[in-house]
C-alpha cells in the first residue's frame, strides 16, 4: 500500500482512498455496509465466501470487495440489481449446508449469518436434498465445536496461522467433504485460543463455558479491564440479571487491538466458585461463624489494636495483591500506616529488594504497548512473555515476522510462537554471568567509556560468540529493548539483573522495560503499597520490611487484602509457618479455602472484578477506570468501601469519601509527580558471584494459576497451563541421578523432603529442577529459587 | 528435523524426498509435500497413518494440520488402512463401453469384496471411483499400484490378480 492518495466513487458518493487498499477497508471506514463472512481486519484476506460481491464499473462480473484493490476513477456500486443478487446468490448457497438450528444455536441473536439471512436470504429454500453434517470433535474446555454449521471462512484456521502462530485448525477433506477442524482429537493450546469464538462467524465455534446458559439477548454488555496481565486489556462483560456470563475483548488498537488471552476471558468463572466467602466470619476456639460486619469489624479494631498497643506496630505485616485496584490499594496503604505500620507490601513473588530505593517510580513497560510492533530487537531477560503477557507476546510476534531479532536469556527453554535470534538457556545463578558476558561484547565491541567499578566486575567473565551475537544486535538496531520478565524478578539477584540490564541498555542504547505479574503491579508501587514509598512514589520517612521479610520474620499479626500468601508468595513454606504461627490473621478475601481457615482469625468477604469500581495501571502507564457491574455475591463489598468502613471504626481522619473516584482523586493529586523513566535508576554493581552452588531450583507459575480467581475458574484449570506438582528435569539429569525412569523422586529443599512426580522435560536448563507454583504437592519445599536435593523415592 | 522423522521414515524414503527438496528453494520445502507423502504411503504398503503425516511435517518444516490437509485433500492418498494392492477399475465412458462392468464385478467376485473395501488378509483394495486413466484405446483397463493392465477379459483378470503376491 502507498500513500498515493487516489478518489473513487462509492454509491454515488466520493471518497478518498490510499492506492492499493482494499474496497472493502475504503466502505467499511466510511460506514457503507458491504456484507462479509470470511473478511477480517486483522487477517488476511482470503476472499473465499464470495458474500462482499459488489459492482465495479466496467467489470463483466461482480467483485469481492475484500480482495479488490482500489484504483483511481472506481465506480462502485454495492446496492445495484447486480451485487445485490450475487449477494443473494452466494446467501443461497450459503444456506444449502447450514442447519436451521437456530433456536439452540448459542450464536442465535449475535449471528453474521442470520443477521445476513435476514437481509439476503429467501423465505423458503430451493434445496431439496439432505443437508451435510459434520462429527462434532472436542478441541478442549474453552471451545464448543458445532462443526455442522461452519461456512469455512477459515477465518480461525487463519487466525491460527497468522496470530497465533500455532496453527492447529485446517480445512481437510475437500468438496462437500471438506470439514473445519484440528483433524486428529486435540485440544487446541494457544493461549489466545479463545479468539477463534469471536472470529467465528456462525456457531460453529462457541464458548464452552458459556454453552446454553443465557440467550445473547437476553445479555447486556457493560465494559471492564481485564484483571490478570499487566497489560490491562479492554474487555466487554456481559451479565444476566446479576451474573456475569462471560466475557469478551473491547477493541482498543494502543493495546488489546481486537484480541483477549484465554486467561481473561475465561477467569470469570472463578466468580462464582463454591469457595466464595459470602458473609464475615469469625473463628471462636477453632470454629467458624458467621457475623455481621459490625460486629467483624469491631473485631478487627480490638485485635488489631491489641497487638499494636501490646507488641508495637511493627508486628503487623499488610500483605495485598498486586491485582488489588489503585484504590484499594491507596486506601489499605492509608489505613496502614494512620496505623503506624509500615509493613505494606505487594510484591510478593519478590526476594531481591536490596535496590528498592534507588529504582524508579514504578516497573514501566519502558514504551507503550504499541510501540512493540516496531522494534527492531528485544532482548528478555527471564520471561515467558507468551504466557504472561500474551498481547504483548502478540506485539513481539508481528515485530518478529517483520524481521525483528528477539532473543532471549532463560533457566527454561520456552516456545514462542515466532523464531528467536539468539538464546541463552542457563541455570539461574548463571543469568548474571550471562548478563554481564553480554555486557562486556558490548563495551569490547563499540570501545565505549566503562565505569572502572564495572569493569572491575565484569572483566573475568568469558566472552563466547552467543554473547557478542546478542550485543552486536542489540547496538545495531535503532529501535530496541531490554525486558525484564516474572522470573527476574523473582530472581534471587534480581538487582544484579537489573543493573546489568540496564547497564546493558544504556550501552547499546536501547530501551529498558519491565513485564509485570499482574493487572496492578504499576499501580500498586504509585499506590504506595509498598514498604519503602508513599502514594505518588515519595521516598516512606520510615520504610516497612518487604513482603518477603515479612513472612521470614513471623510476625504476630498479619493482614491481608486478596492473598492466599501460600499460593501467592515466594516462599510459600515460610508464608503458611509465618502465618499458622501469628498470633492474628486478618483476611480481607473474596474466597475461602481450608489453608485460609486454619490461618485466619477473620475473613472479611470482598467482591472481584467486575463487582467493583475502581482502577488499574498497566505495565505501560496508562489508567483504566472501570466501573462494577454485578452486585457483589451475598454479603460481600467491595474491599475499598470496607478500608473506607475499617477507617472510620478506627476513627481515623480523612476516611470520609463516597465513590471510589474520591479515593481516586486523591490518589491523583499525591501522584502528580509521576514520570515514566527506567534508565540510570539502578544500583553500583556488586560482584558477581561465578561459582555454582549444585542443583537449583526454578519456579514458573503457570498461566493459570497466577491468582485467587483464575486458581478457581473451572475451565482454564482443565487447560495445560496449570501446575502439575511434578518435578522437571531434563534428561541430562535424569540419567546422572538415576530418574530415568522412577515415577517418584524425593525432592529436599532447606531441609525438608516431599516426593513429587517425576517429568522428563528437555526444556529445563542443566543442573535444575523447574517446579511449577501454587501445587499443594510442593508448598512443603518453600523459596522459589535456591538449592536443592534429589533422589529417587 | 528432530529424530521423530528420523525414526519413522526410512533411510529410502528420506532419500526419495532429498531428491524432490532439491527442486525446490531451500525456503520453500512444503513444495514437496506432494512426493514426500506418496513416498511416506509407499514405504507404509499403501497407505498413511498419523505418525507418518507428522514425521512428514516435521521433515519439511510444516505444521501437522496443513500435511493433514493435503493427504485427505487428495485421492490418491489413504489416510484409512488399506489392502496393499490398491485396484483401480476405469470405469469411465470408453471402459464402461468396452463392459468394465464386468471387469468390476469380476474383481469383486474374486476377491469377495465390494468397491472401496480390502481384503481380510490385508493383500487387496479396490480402490472408488476411479475417473478416466486416459488408456482408452486399452480399455477396459486397470490399473494396480500404479501399473496398467489394458484389454481386460473377466480371465485375464484372475490370472493377474493370481499373479501378485
Amino acid at each position: 500500500m502507498s500513500d498515493e492518495q487516489i478518489t473513487i466513487e462509492v454509491d454515488g458518493k466520493s471518497l478518498k482512498a490510499n492506492k492499493g487498499q482494499m474496497l472493502i477497508e475504503i466502505t467499511d471506514a466510511n460506514d457503507i455496509y458491504v456484507p462479509r463472512f470470511c473478511y477480517h481486519k486483522k487477517l488476511t484476506v482470503a476472499a473465499n465466501c464470495r458474500m462482499c460481491l459488489v459492482e465495479v464499473e466496467k467489470a463483466p462480473k461482480p467483485l469481492p470487495a475484500c480482495a479488490t484493490p482500489v484504483m483511481d476513477g472506481m465506480k462502485v456500486k454495492t446496492r445495484s440489481r447486480l451485487a445485490v443478487d450475487a449477494q443473494k446468490s452466494i446467501m443461497e448457497f450459503l444456506l444449502i449446508n447450514h442447519p436451521l438450528d437456530c433456536p439452540i444455536c448459542d450464536q442465535g441473536g449475535e449471528c453474521e449469518l442470520q443477521d445476513l439471512a435476514m437481509g439476503y436470504g429467501g423465505d423458503v429454500s430451493r434445496y431439496q436434498e439432505k443437508k451435510r453434517v459434520v462429527k462434532d470433535k472436542n478441541i478442549g474446555p474453552l471451545i464448543q465445536t458445532d462443526l455442522t454449521r461452519c461456512i469455512h471462512c477459515t477465518r480461525c484456521v487463519r487466525f491460527g496461522e497468522e496470530v497465533a502462530g500455532l496453527r492447529e485448525m485446517g480445512a481437510t477433506g475437500r468438496g462437500e467433504n471438506m470439514e473445519i477442524g484440528t483433524y486428529i482429537e486435540k485440544s487446541v493450546s494457544s493461549e489466545m485460543s479463545g479468539n477463534i469464538i469471536d472470529l467465528c462467524p456462525v456457531g460453529a465455534l462457541t464458548s464452552k463455558p458459556f454453552r446454553y446458559s443465557a440467550r445473547t439477548w437476553e445479555l447486556v454488555q457493560k465494559n471492564g479491564i481485564a484483571p490478570h496481565d499487566s497489560v490491562g486489556s479492554n474487555i466487554h462483560i456481559h451479565i444476566k440479571g446479576d451474573r456475569v456470563k462471560r466475557v469478551a475483548p473491547a477493541d482498543n488498537e494502543a493495546i488489546n487491538e481486537v484480541w483477549l488471552s484465554d486467561r481473561d476471558r475465561f477467569s470469570y468463572e472463578g466468580i462464582y466458585s463454591d469457595d466464595r466467602l459470602q458473609v464475615p466470619m469469625l473463628k471462636e476456639d477453632g470454629a467458624w461463624k458467621e457475623v455481621d460486619w459490625e460486629t467483624a469489624l469491631d473485631v478487627v479494631k480490638q485485635k488489631l489494636t491489641d497487638t499494636i498497643d501490646s507488641q508495637g506496630a511493627d508486628q503487623v505485616g499488610v500483605l495485598a495483591s498486586p491485582s488489588s485496584t489503585v484504590e484499594e490499594l491507596y486506601l489499605l496503604q492509608k489505613l496502614a500506616r494512620a496505623l503506624k505500620v509500615n509493613n505494606i507490601d505487594s510484591r510478593l513473588r519478590q526476594v531481591d529488594f536490596s535496590d528498592q530505593d534507588a529504582v524508579s517510580q514504578f516497573p514501566w513497560l519502558g514504551q507503550s504497548i504499541a510501540a512493540f510492533e516496531t522494534l527492531q530487537s528485544a532482548f528478555l531477560i527471564g520471561s515467558n512473555v507468551r504466557k504472561e503477557q500474551p498481547i504483548i507476546n502478540h506485539r513481539i510476534r508481528k515485530a518478529a515476522l517483520k524481521g525483528a531479532s528477539v532473543m532471549m536469556l532463560n533457566p527454561v527453554d520456552y516456545d514462542f510462537n515466532y523464531p528467536v535470534a539468539a538464546k541463552s538457556i542457563v541455570a539461574p545463578e548463571k543469568m548474571p554471568i550471562e548478563l554481564a558476558a553480554v555486557l562486556k561484547a558490548l563495551i569490547e565491541s563499540s570501545g565505549q567509556a566503562i565505569d572502572a567499578q564495572v569493569k572491575e566486575c565484569i572483566d573475568n567473565v568469558s566472552v563466547t560468540d552467543a554473547h557478542k551475537a546478542i550485543a552486536s544486535k542489540l547496538s545495531e538496531s535503532e529501535n530496541s529493548i531490554v525486558l525484564l520478565g516474572n522470573i527476574a524478578t523473582a530472581h534471587p539477584q534480581f538487582s544484579i539483573l537489573r543493573t546489568l540490564a540496564g547497564l546493558i541498555a544504556k550501552y547499546s542504547q536501547s530501551k529498558l522495560g519491565y513485564l509485570s505479574e499482574a493487572a496492578n503491579s504499576s499501580g500498586a508501587w504509585l499506590a504506595g503499597a509498598v514498604p519503602h514509598r508513599l502514594a505518588g512514589g515519595t521516598q516512606s520517612s520510615a520504610a516497612g520490611l518487604d513482603a518477603n521479610t515479612m513472612l521470614q520474620s513471623k510476625l504476630k499479626a498479619y493482614v491481608l487484602l486478596g492473598v492466599e500468601p501460600e499460593l501467592d508468595c515466594w516462599d510459600s513454606h515460610a508464608a503458611r509457618t509465618a502465618l499458622n504461627e501469628a498470633e492474628l490473621v486478618v483476611s480481607l478475601t473474596a474466597f475461602r479455602s481450608e489453608e485460609i481457615e486454619s490461618y485466619a482469625d477473620v475473613m472479611l468477604p470482598i467482591s472481584v472484578f467486575a463487582e467493583t469500581s475502581g482502577t488499574f495501571i498497566n505495565n505501560a502507564g496508562d489508567s483504566q477506570g472501570f466501573t462494577g457491574v454485578v452486585p457483589p455475591l451475598g454479603e460481600a463489598r467491595p474491599a475499598w468501601k470496607l478500608l473506607r468502613v475499617l477507617g472510620n471504626v478506627f476513627g481515623l481522619d480523612g476516611f470520609e469519601y463516597q465513590s471510589s473516584a474520591d479515593v481516586y482523586a486523591e490518589f491523583k493529586q499525591a501522584s502528580a509527580n509521576i514520570k515514566t523513566e527506567n534508565m540510570d535508576q539502578w544500583q553500583a554493581l556488586a560482584a558477581i558471584a561465578t561459582e555454582s552452588s549444585g542443583l537449583q531450583r526454578i519456579t514458573e507459575i503457570p498461566m493459570n494459576m497466577i491468582d485467587s480467581i483464575c486458581r478457581r475458574a473451572v475451565s482454564l484449570q482443565k487447560t495445560n497451563d496449570v501446575s502439575d506438582g511434578a518435578l522437571h528435569i531434563n534428561t541430562a539429569l535424569a540419567d546422572k541421578t538415576n530418574l530415568t525412569d522412577a515415577s517418584d523422586a524425593k525432592v529436599e529443599q532447606d531441609g525438608r523432603t516431599v516426593t513429587l512426580k517425576v517429568v522428563i522435560d528437555d526444556r529445563v536448563a542443566d543442573d535444575c529442577v523447574l517446579i511449577q507454583a501454587a501445587h499443594p504437592a510442593q508448598l512443603e519445599l518453600g523459596a522459589s529459587f535456591g538449592s536443592v536435593r534429589i533422589a529417587k523415592a | 528435523m528432530t529424530e521423530t522423522a528420523k525414526t519413522i521414515l526410512t533411510d529410502h524414503t528420506r532419500s526419495e524426498i532429498d531428491v524432490w527438496l532439491k527442486k525446490y528453494p531451500e525456503d520453500r520445502k512444503q513444495s514437496a509435500v506432494l512426493a514426500a507423502l506418496r513416498e511416506a504411503q509407499h514405504q507404509n504398503h499403501g497407505y498413511l497413518t498419523t505418525e507418518l503425516m507428522d514425521a512428514v511435517a516435521d521433515y519439511l518444516g510444516m505444521s501437522n494440520i496443513a500435511v493433514y490437509e493435503v493427504a485427505s485433500f487428495y485421492s490418491m492418498f489413504e489416510t484409512q488402512p488399506v489392502g496393499r494392492h490398491s485396484i483401480s477399475v476405469c470405469t469411465n465412458i470408453s471402459c464402461l463401453l468396452m463392459g468394465s462392468d464386468d471387469i468390476v464385478e469380476r474383481v469383486e467376485k474374486k476377491l469377495g469384496i465390494k468397491t472401496g473395501e480390502s481384503t481380510a488378509d490385508g493383500k487387496f483394495y479396490i480402490k472408488c471411483e476411479e475417473e478416466c486413466l486416459a488408456a482408452c484405446c486399452g480399455g477396459p483397463m486397470m490399473m494396480i499400484d500404479h501399473k496398467y493392465y489394458e484389454n481386460l477379459t473377466p480371465e485375464k483378470v484372475d490370472e493377474i490378480l493370481d499373479s501378485l503376491d
